[in-house]
């Protein structure tokens, strides 16, 4: 059996005096798409940036291909990472997708998707542009390639920006409330592009509020609420049958 | 109005431009090379490293060019050891001791325009850069400091005015610039209004080609913040024309 894409073990993060993660436990296989739930505070962004170590946990262990993030303990602070080439080596194999898209606003499109295949893959600049070519027609903004984002819709810049996260050719993908900025007629579009994506067997983890995308796109539900996991199953058990007060009570708040 | 003293002496006014224009992109040419690390560094979130830095933004903001100038210019003589040193031939020359001055001044005030924009990056483009593998070193080669530059422009085009400005303090350390020139036609003819208004005219003509030239500049770099129905991704730039789909 192939290593797991990624597994989390009791991770813990605080901030100063709060507690946002209290022990986060997670495995994603290959070809998994894990919807992560939750209300505003459960940790559930937090947890997707521990991952790729944009937080620091406090404690806990990730790894990622089976690979161990080496991390060293700090009595009474966060830890920090032992080797920082570790982390950058792993960073460019989880590709992140941002609420805000964090484009780079003084690159047109191309030069955002081709900016770190070029200066984190080392790729050749002809071969990252027909990366680049290729990713952005395959999110529809290939005739947008000159813009910049500021002269974008949010829908355009969402979909640029995971371009940008499919140039890296990454083995994981992370999306943080990809829709969640979005005019309510632009998430559809950019909802499309990530269905697809699962669809062709990436393996993501995707925190979001888009109910309808959880329990029809992903393989696994987690719902977390005050910083501990209360659901973890398939789609079908959690929203059917879930086991959590909470989460009964996150969902009617959800259709109100 | 003595016209004629002024025709008669264009050419020392002109002699005295190449001056000026000398010592000014002198100073900022070397003022950019200081103020890029003095300004990156205080940047650093960590005292230890800003505090130099700082000190140095903070000295050279916070005391007159003048006095700088003469400091440097009339003040190092005064010790035997620098007489005697191999800074000499450099320190007892006013042109070098002008530039030295003007150099450092304006490389605390571009540190200074630089610290702010690269301060107000946009923190998601940073974690951007971090989430996609990037190195520290890269993150600041590629996205803080394009696009630092680009927010400072409008300052910096203000501070190269003033130092074209600043710079007629040379005219009173026997450098014959641009001042200094006018003030050599008002002490033969005694024509002070004649002779300054002619060096105000020759400062207005550069000012007028410094704004020109930043005008230009900002078009091609601030292409990103102009609103989109200039198309600006199209008319500015290299890359060709996208049909729009």
């Amino acid at each position: 059996m192939a290593e797991p894409a990624i597994v989390v073990e009791d991770l813990h993060k605080n901030f100063g005096a709060l507690e946002v993660l209290k022990g986060i436990s997670l495995q994603a296989n290959e070809h998994d798409v894990v919807s992560i739930l939750g209300s505003s505070g459960s940790g559930k962004s937090t947890l997707l940036r521990c991952i790729n170590l944009l937080e620091t946990p406090t404690s806990g262990r990730v790894f990622v291909h089976g690979e161990l993030i080496k991390m060293r303990a700090r009595r009474g602070r966060d830890a920090v990472p032992e080797d920082q080439k570790q982390v950058d080596r792993i960073r460019a194999k989880l590709a992140m997708v941002f609420q805000q898209f964090n484009l780079w606003s003084h690159m047109t499109v191309m030069q955002n998707v081709i900016e770190a295949p070029i200066h984190v893959l080392k790729l050749p600049k002809n071969e990252a542009m027909e990366r680049a070519k290729a990713v952005l027609e395959r999110v529809g903004v290939y005739d947008r390639k000159d813009y910049y984002p500021a002269h974008l819709s949010g829908g355009q810049m969402q979909r640029a920006a995971i371009a940008r996260a499919l140039a890296m050719e990454p083995e994981l993908m992370l999306f943080d409330e990809p829709t969640s900025a979005l005019d309510p007629e632009l998430v559809g579009e950019v909802l499309r592009v990530i269905r697809s994506l699962a669809e062709e067997g990436r393996t993501m983890l995707v925190v979001t509020h888009e109910m309808g995308f959880a329990r029809e796109v992903s393989s696994r539900v987690m719902f977390l609420h005050q910083g501990r996991v209360e659901e973890d199953g398939p789609p079908e058990q959690v929203f059917d049958k879930p086991k959590s007060e909470r989460f009964r009570q996150f969902m009617s708040g959800m259709l109100k | 109005m003595d016209v004629a003293a002024i025709i008669d002496n264009l050419p020392l006014y002109f002699k005295g431009l190449g001056i000026t224009l000398s010592l000014v992109s002198g100073a900022l040419v070397c003022g950019m090379v200081l103020a890029i690390p003095i300004g990156l560094l205080a940047s650093v979130r960590n005292p230890l490293i800003w505090a130099l830095p700082k000190a140095y933004i903070y000295l050279f903001t916070g005391t007159p060019l003048l006095v700088q100038m003469y400091i440097i210019y009339y003040g190092t003589g005064q010790f035997e050891a620098l007489r005697e040193s191999f800074l000499w031939p450099v320190l007892k020359e006013a042109y070098w001791c002008a530039l030295i001055a003007f150099a450092l001044n304006t490389a605390a005030y571009t540190a200074e325009i630089l610290r702010g924009a690269i301060e107000q990056t946009y923190y998601g483009e940073i974690e951007a850069a971090r989430s996609v593998g990037m190195s520290k070193a890269t993150i600041y080669r590629r996205i803080i400091l394009p696009s630092a530059f680009r927010r400072a422009l409008p300052a910096y085009g203000n501070e190269v005015i003033f130092m074209l400005h600043g710079s007629a303090l040379a005219g009173i350390i026997t450098i014959v610039d641009l001042f200094g020139a006018a003030r050599i036609v008002n002490s033969r003819y005694f024509v002070p209004f004649e002779s300054f208004i002619t060096a105000g005219f020759f400062y207005l003509c550069v000012t007028f080609l410094i704004v020109w030239g930043f005008k230009l500049w900002e078009k091609r770099w601030h292409a990103h913040l102009r609103p989109r129905d200039t198309d600006a991704a199209q008319k500015v730039g290299k890359l060709p024309v996208s049909k729009p789909g």
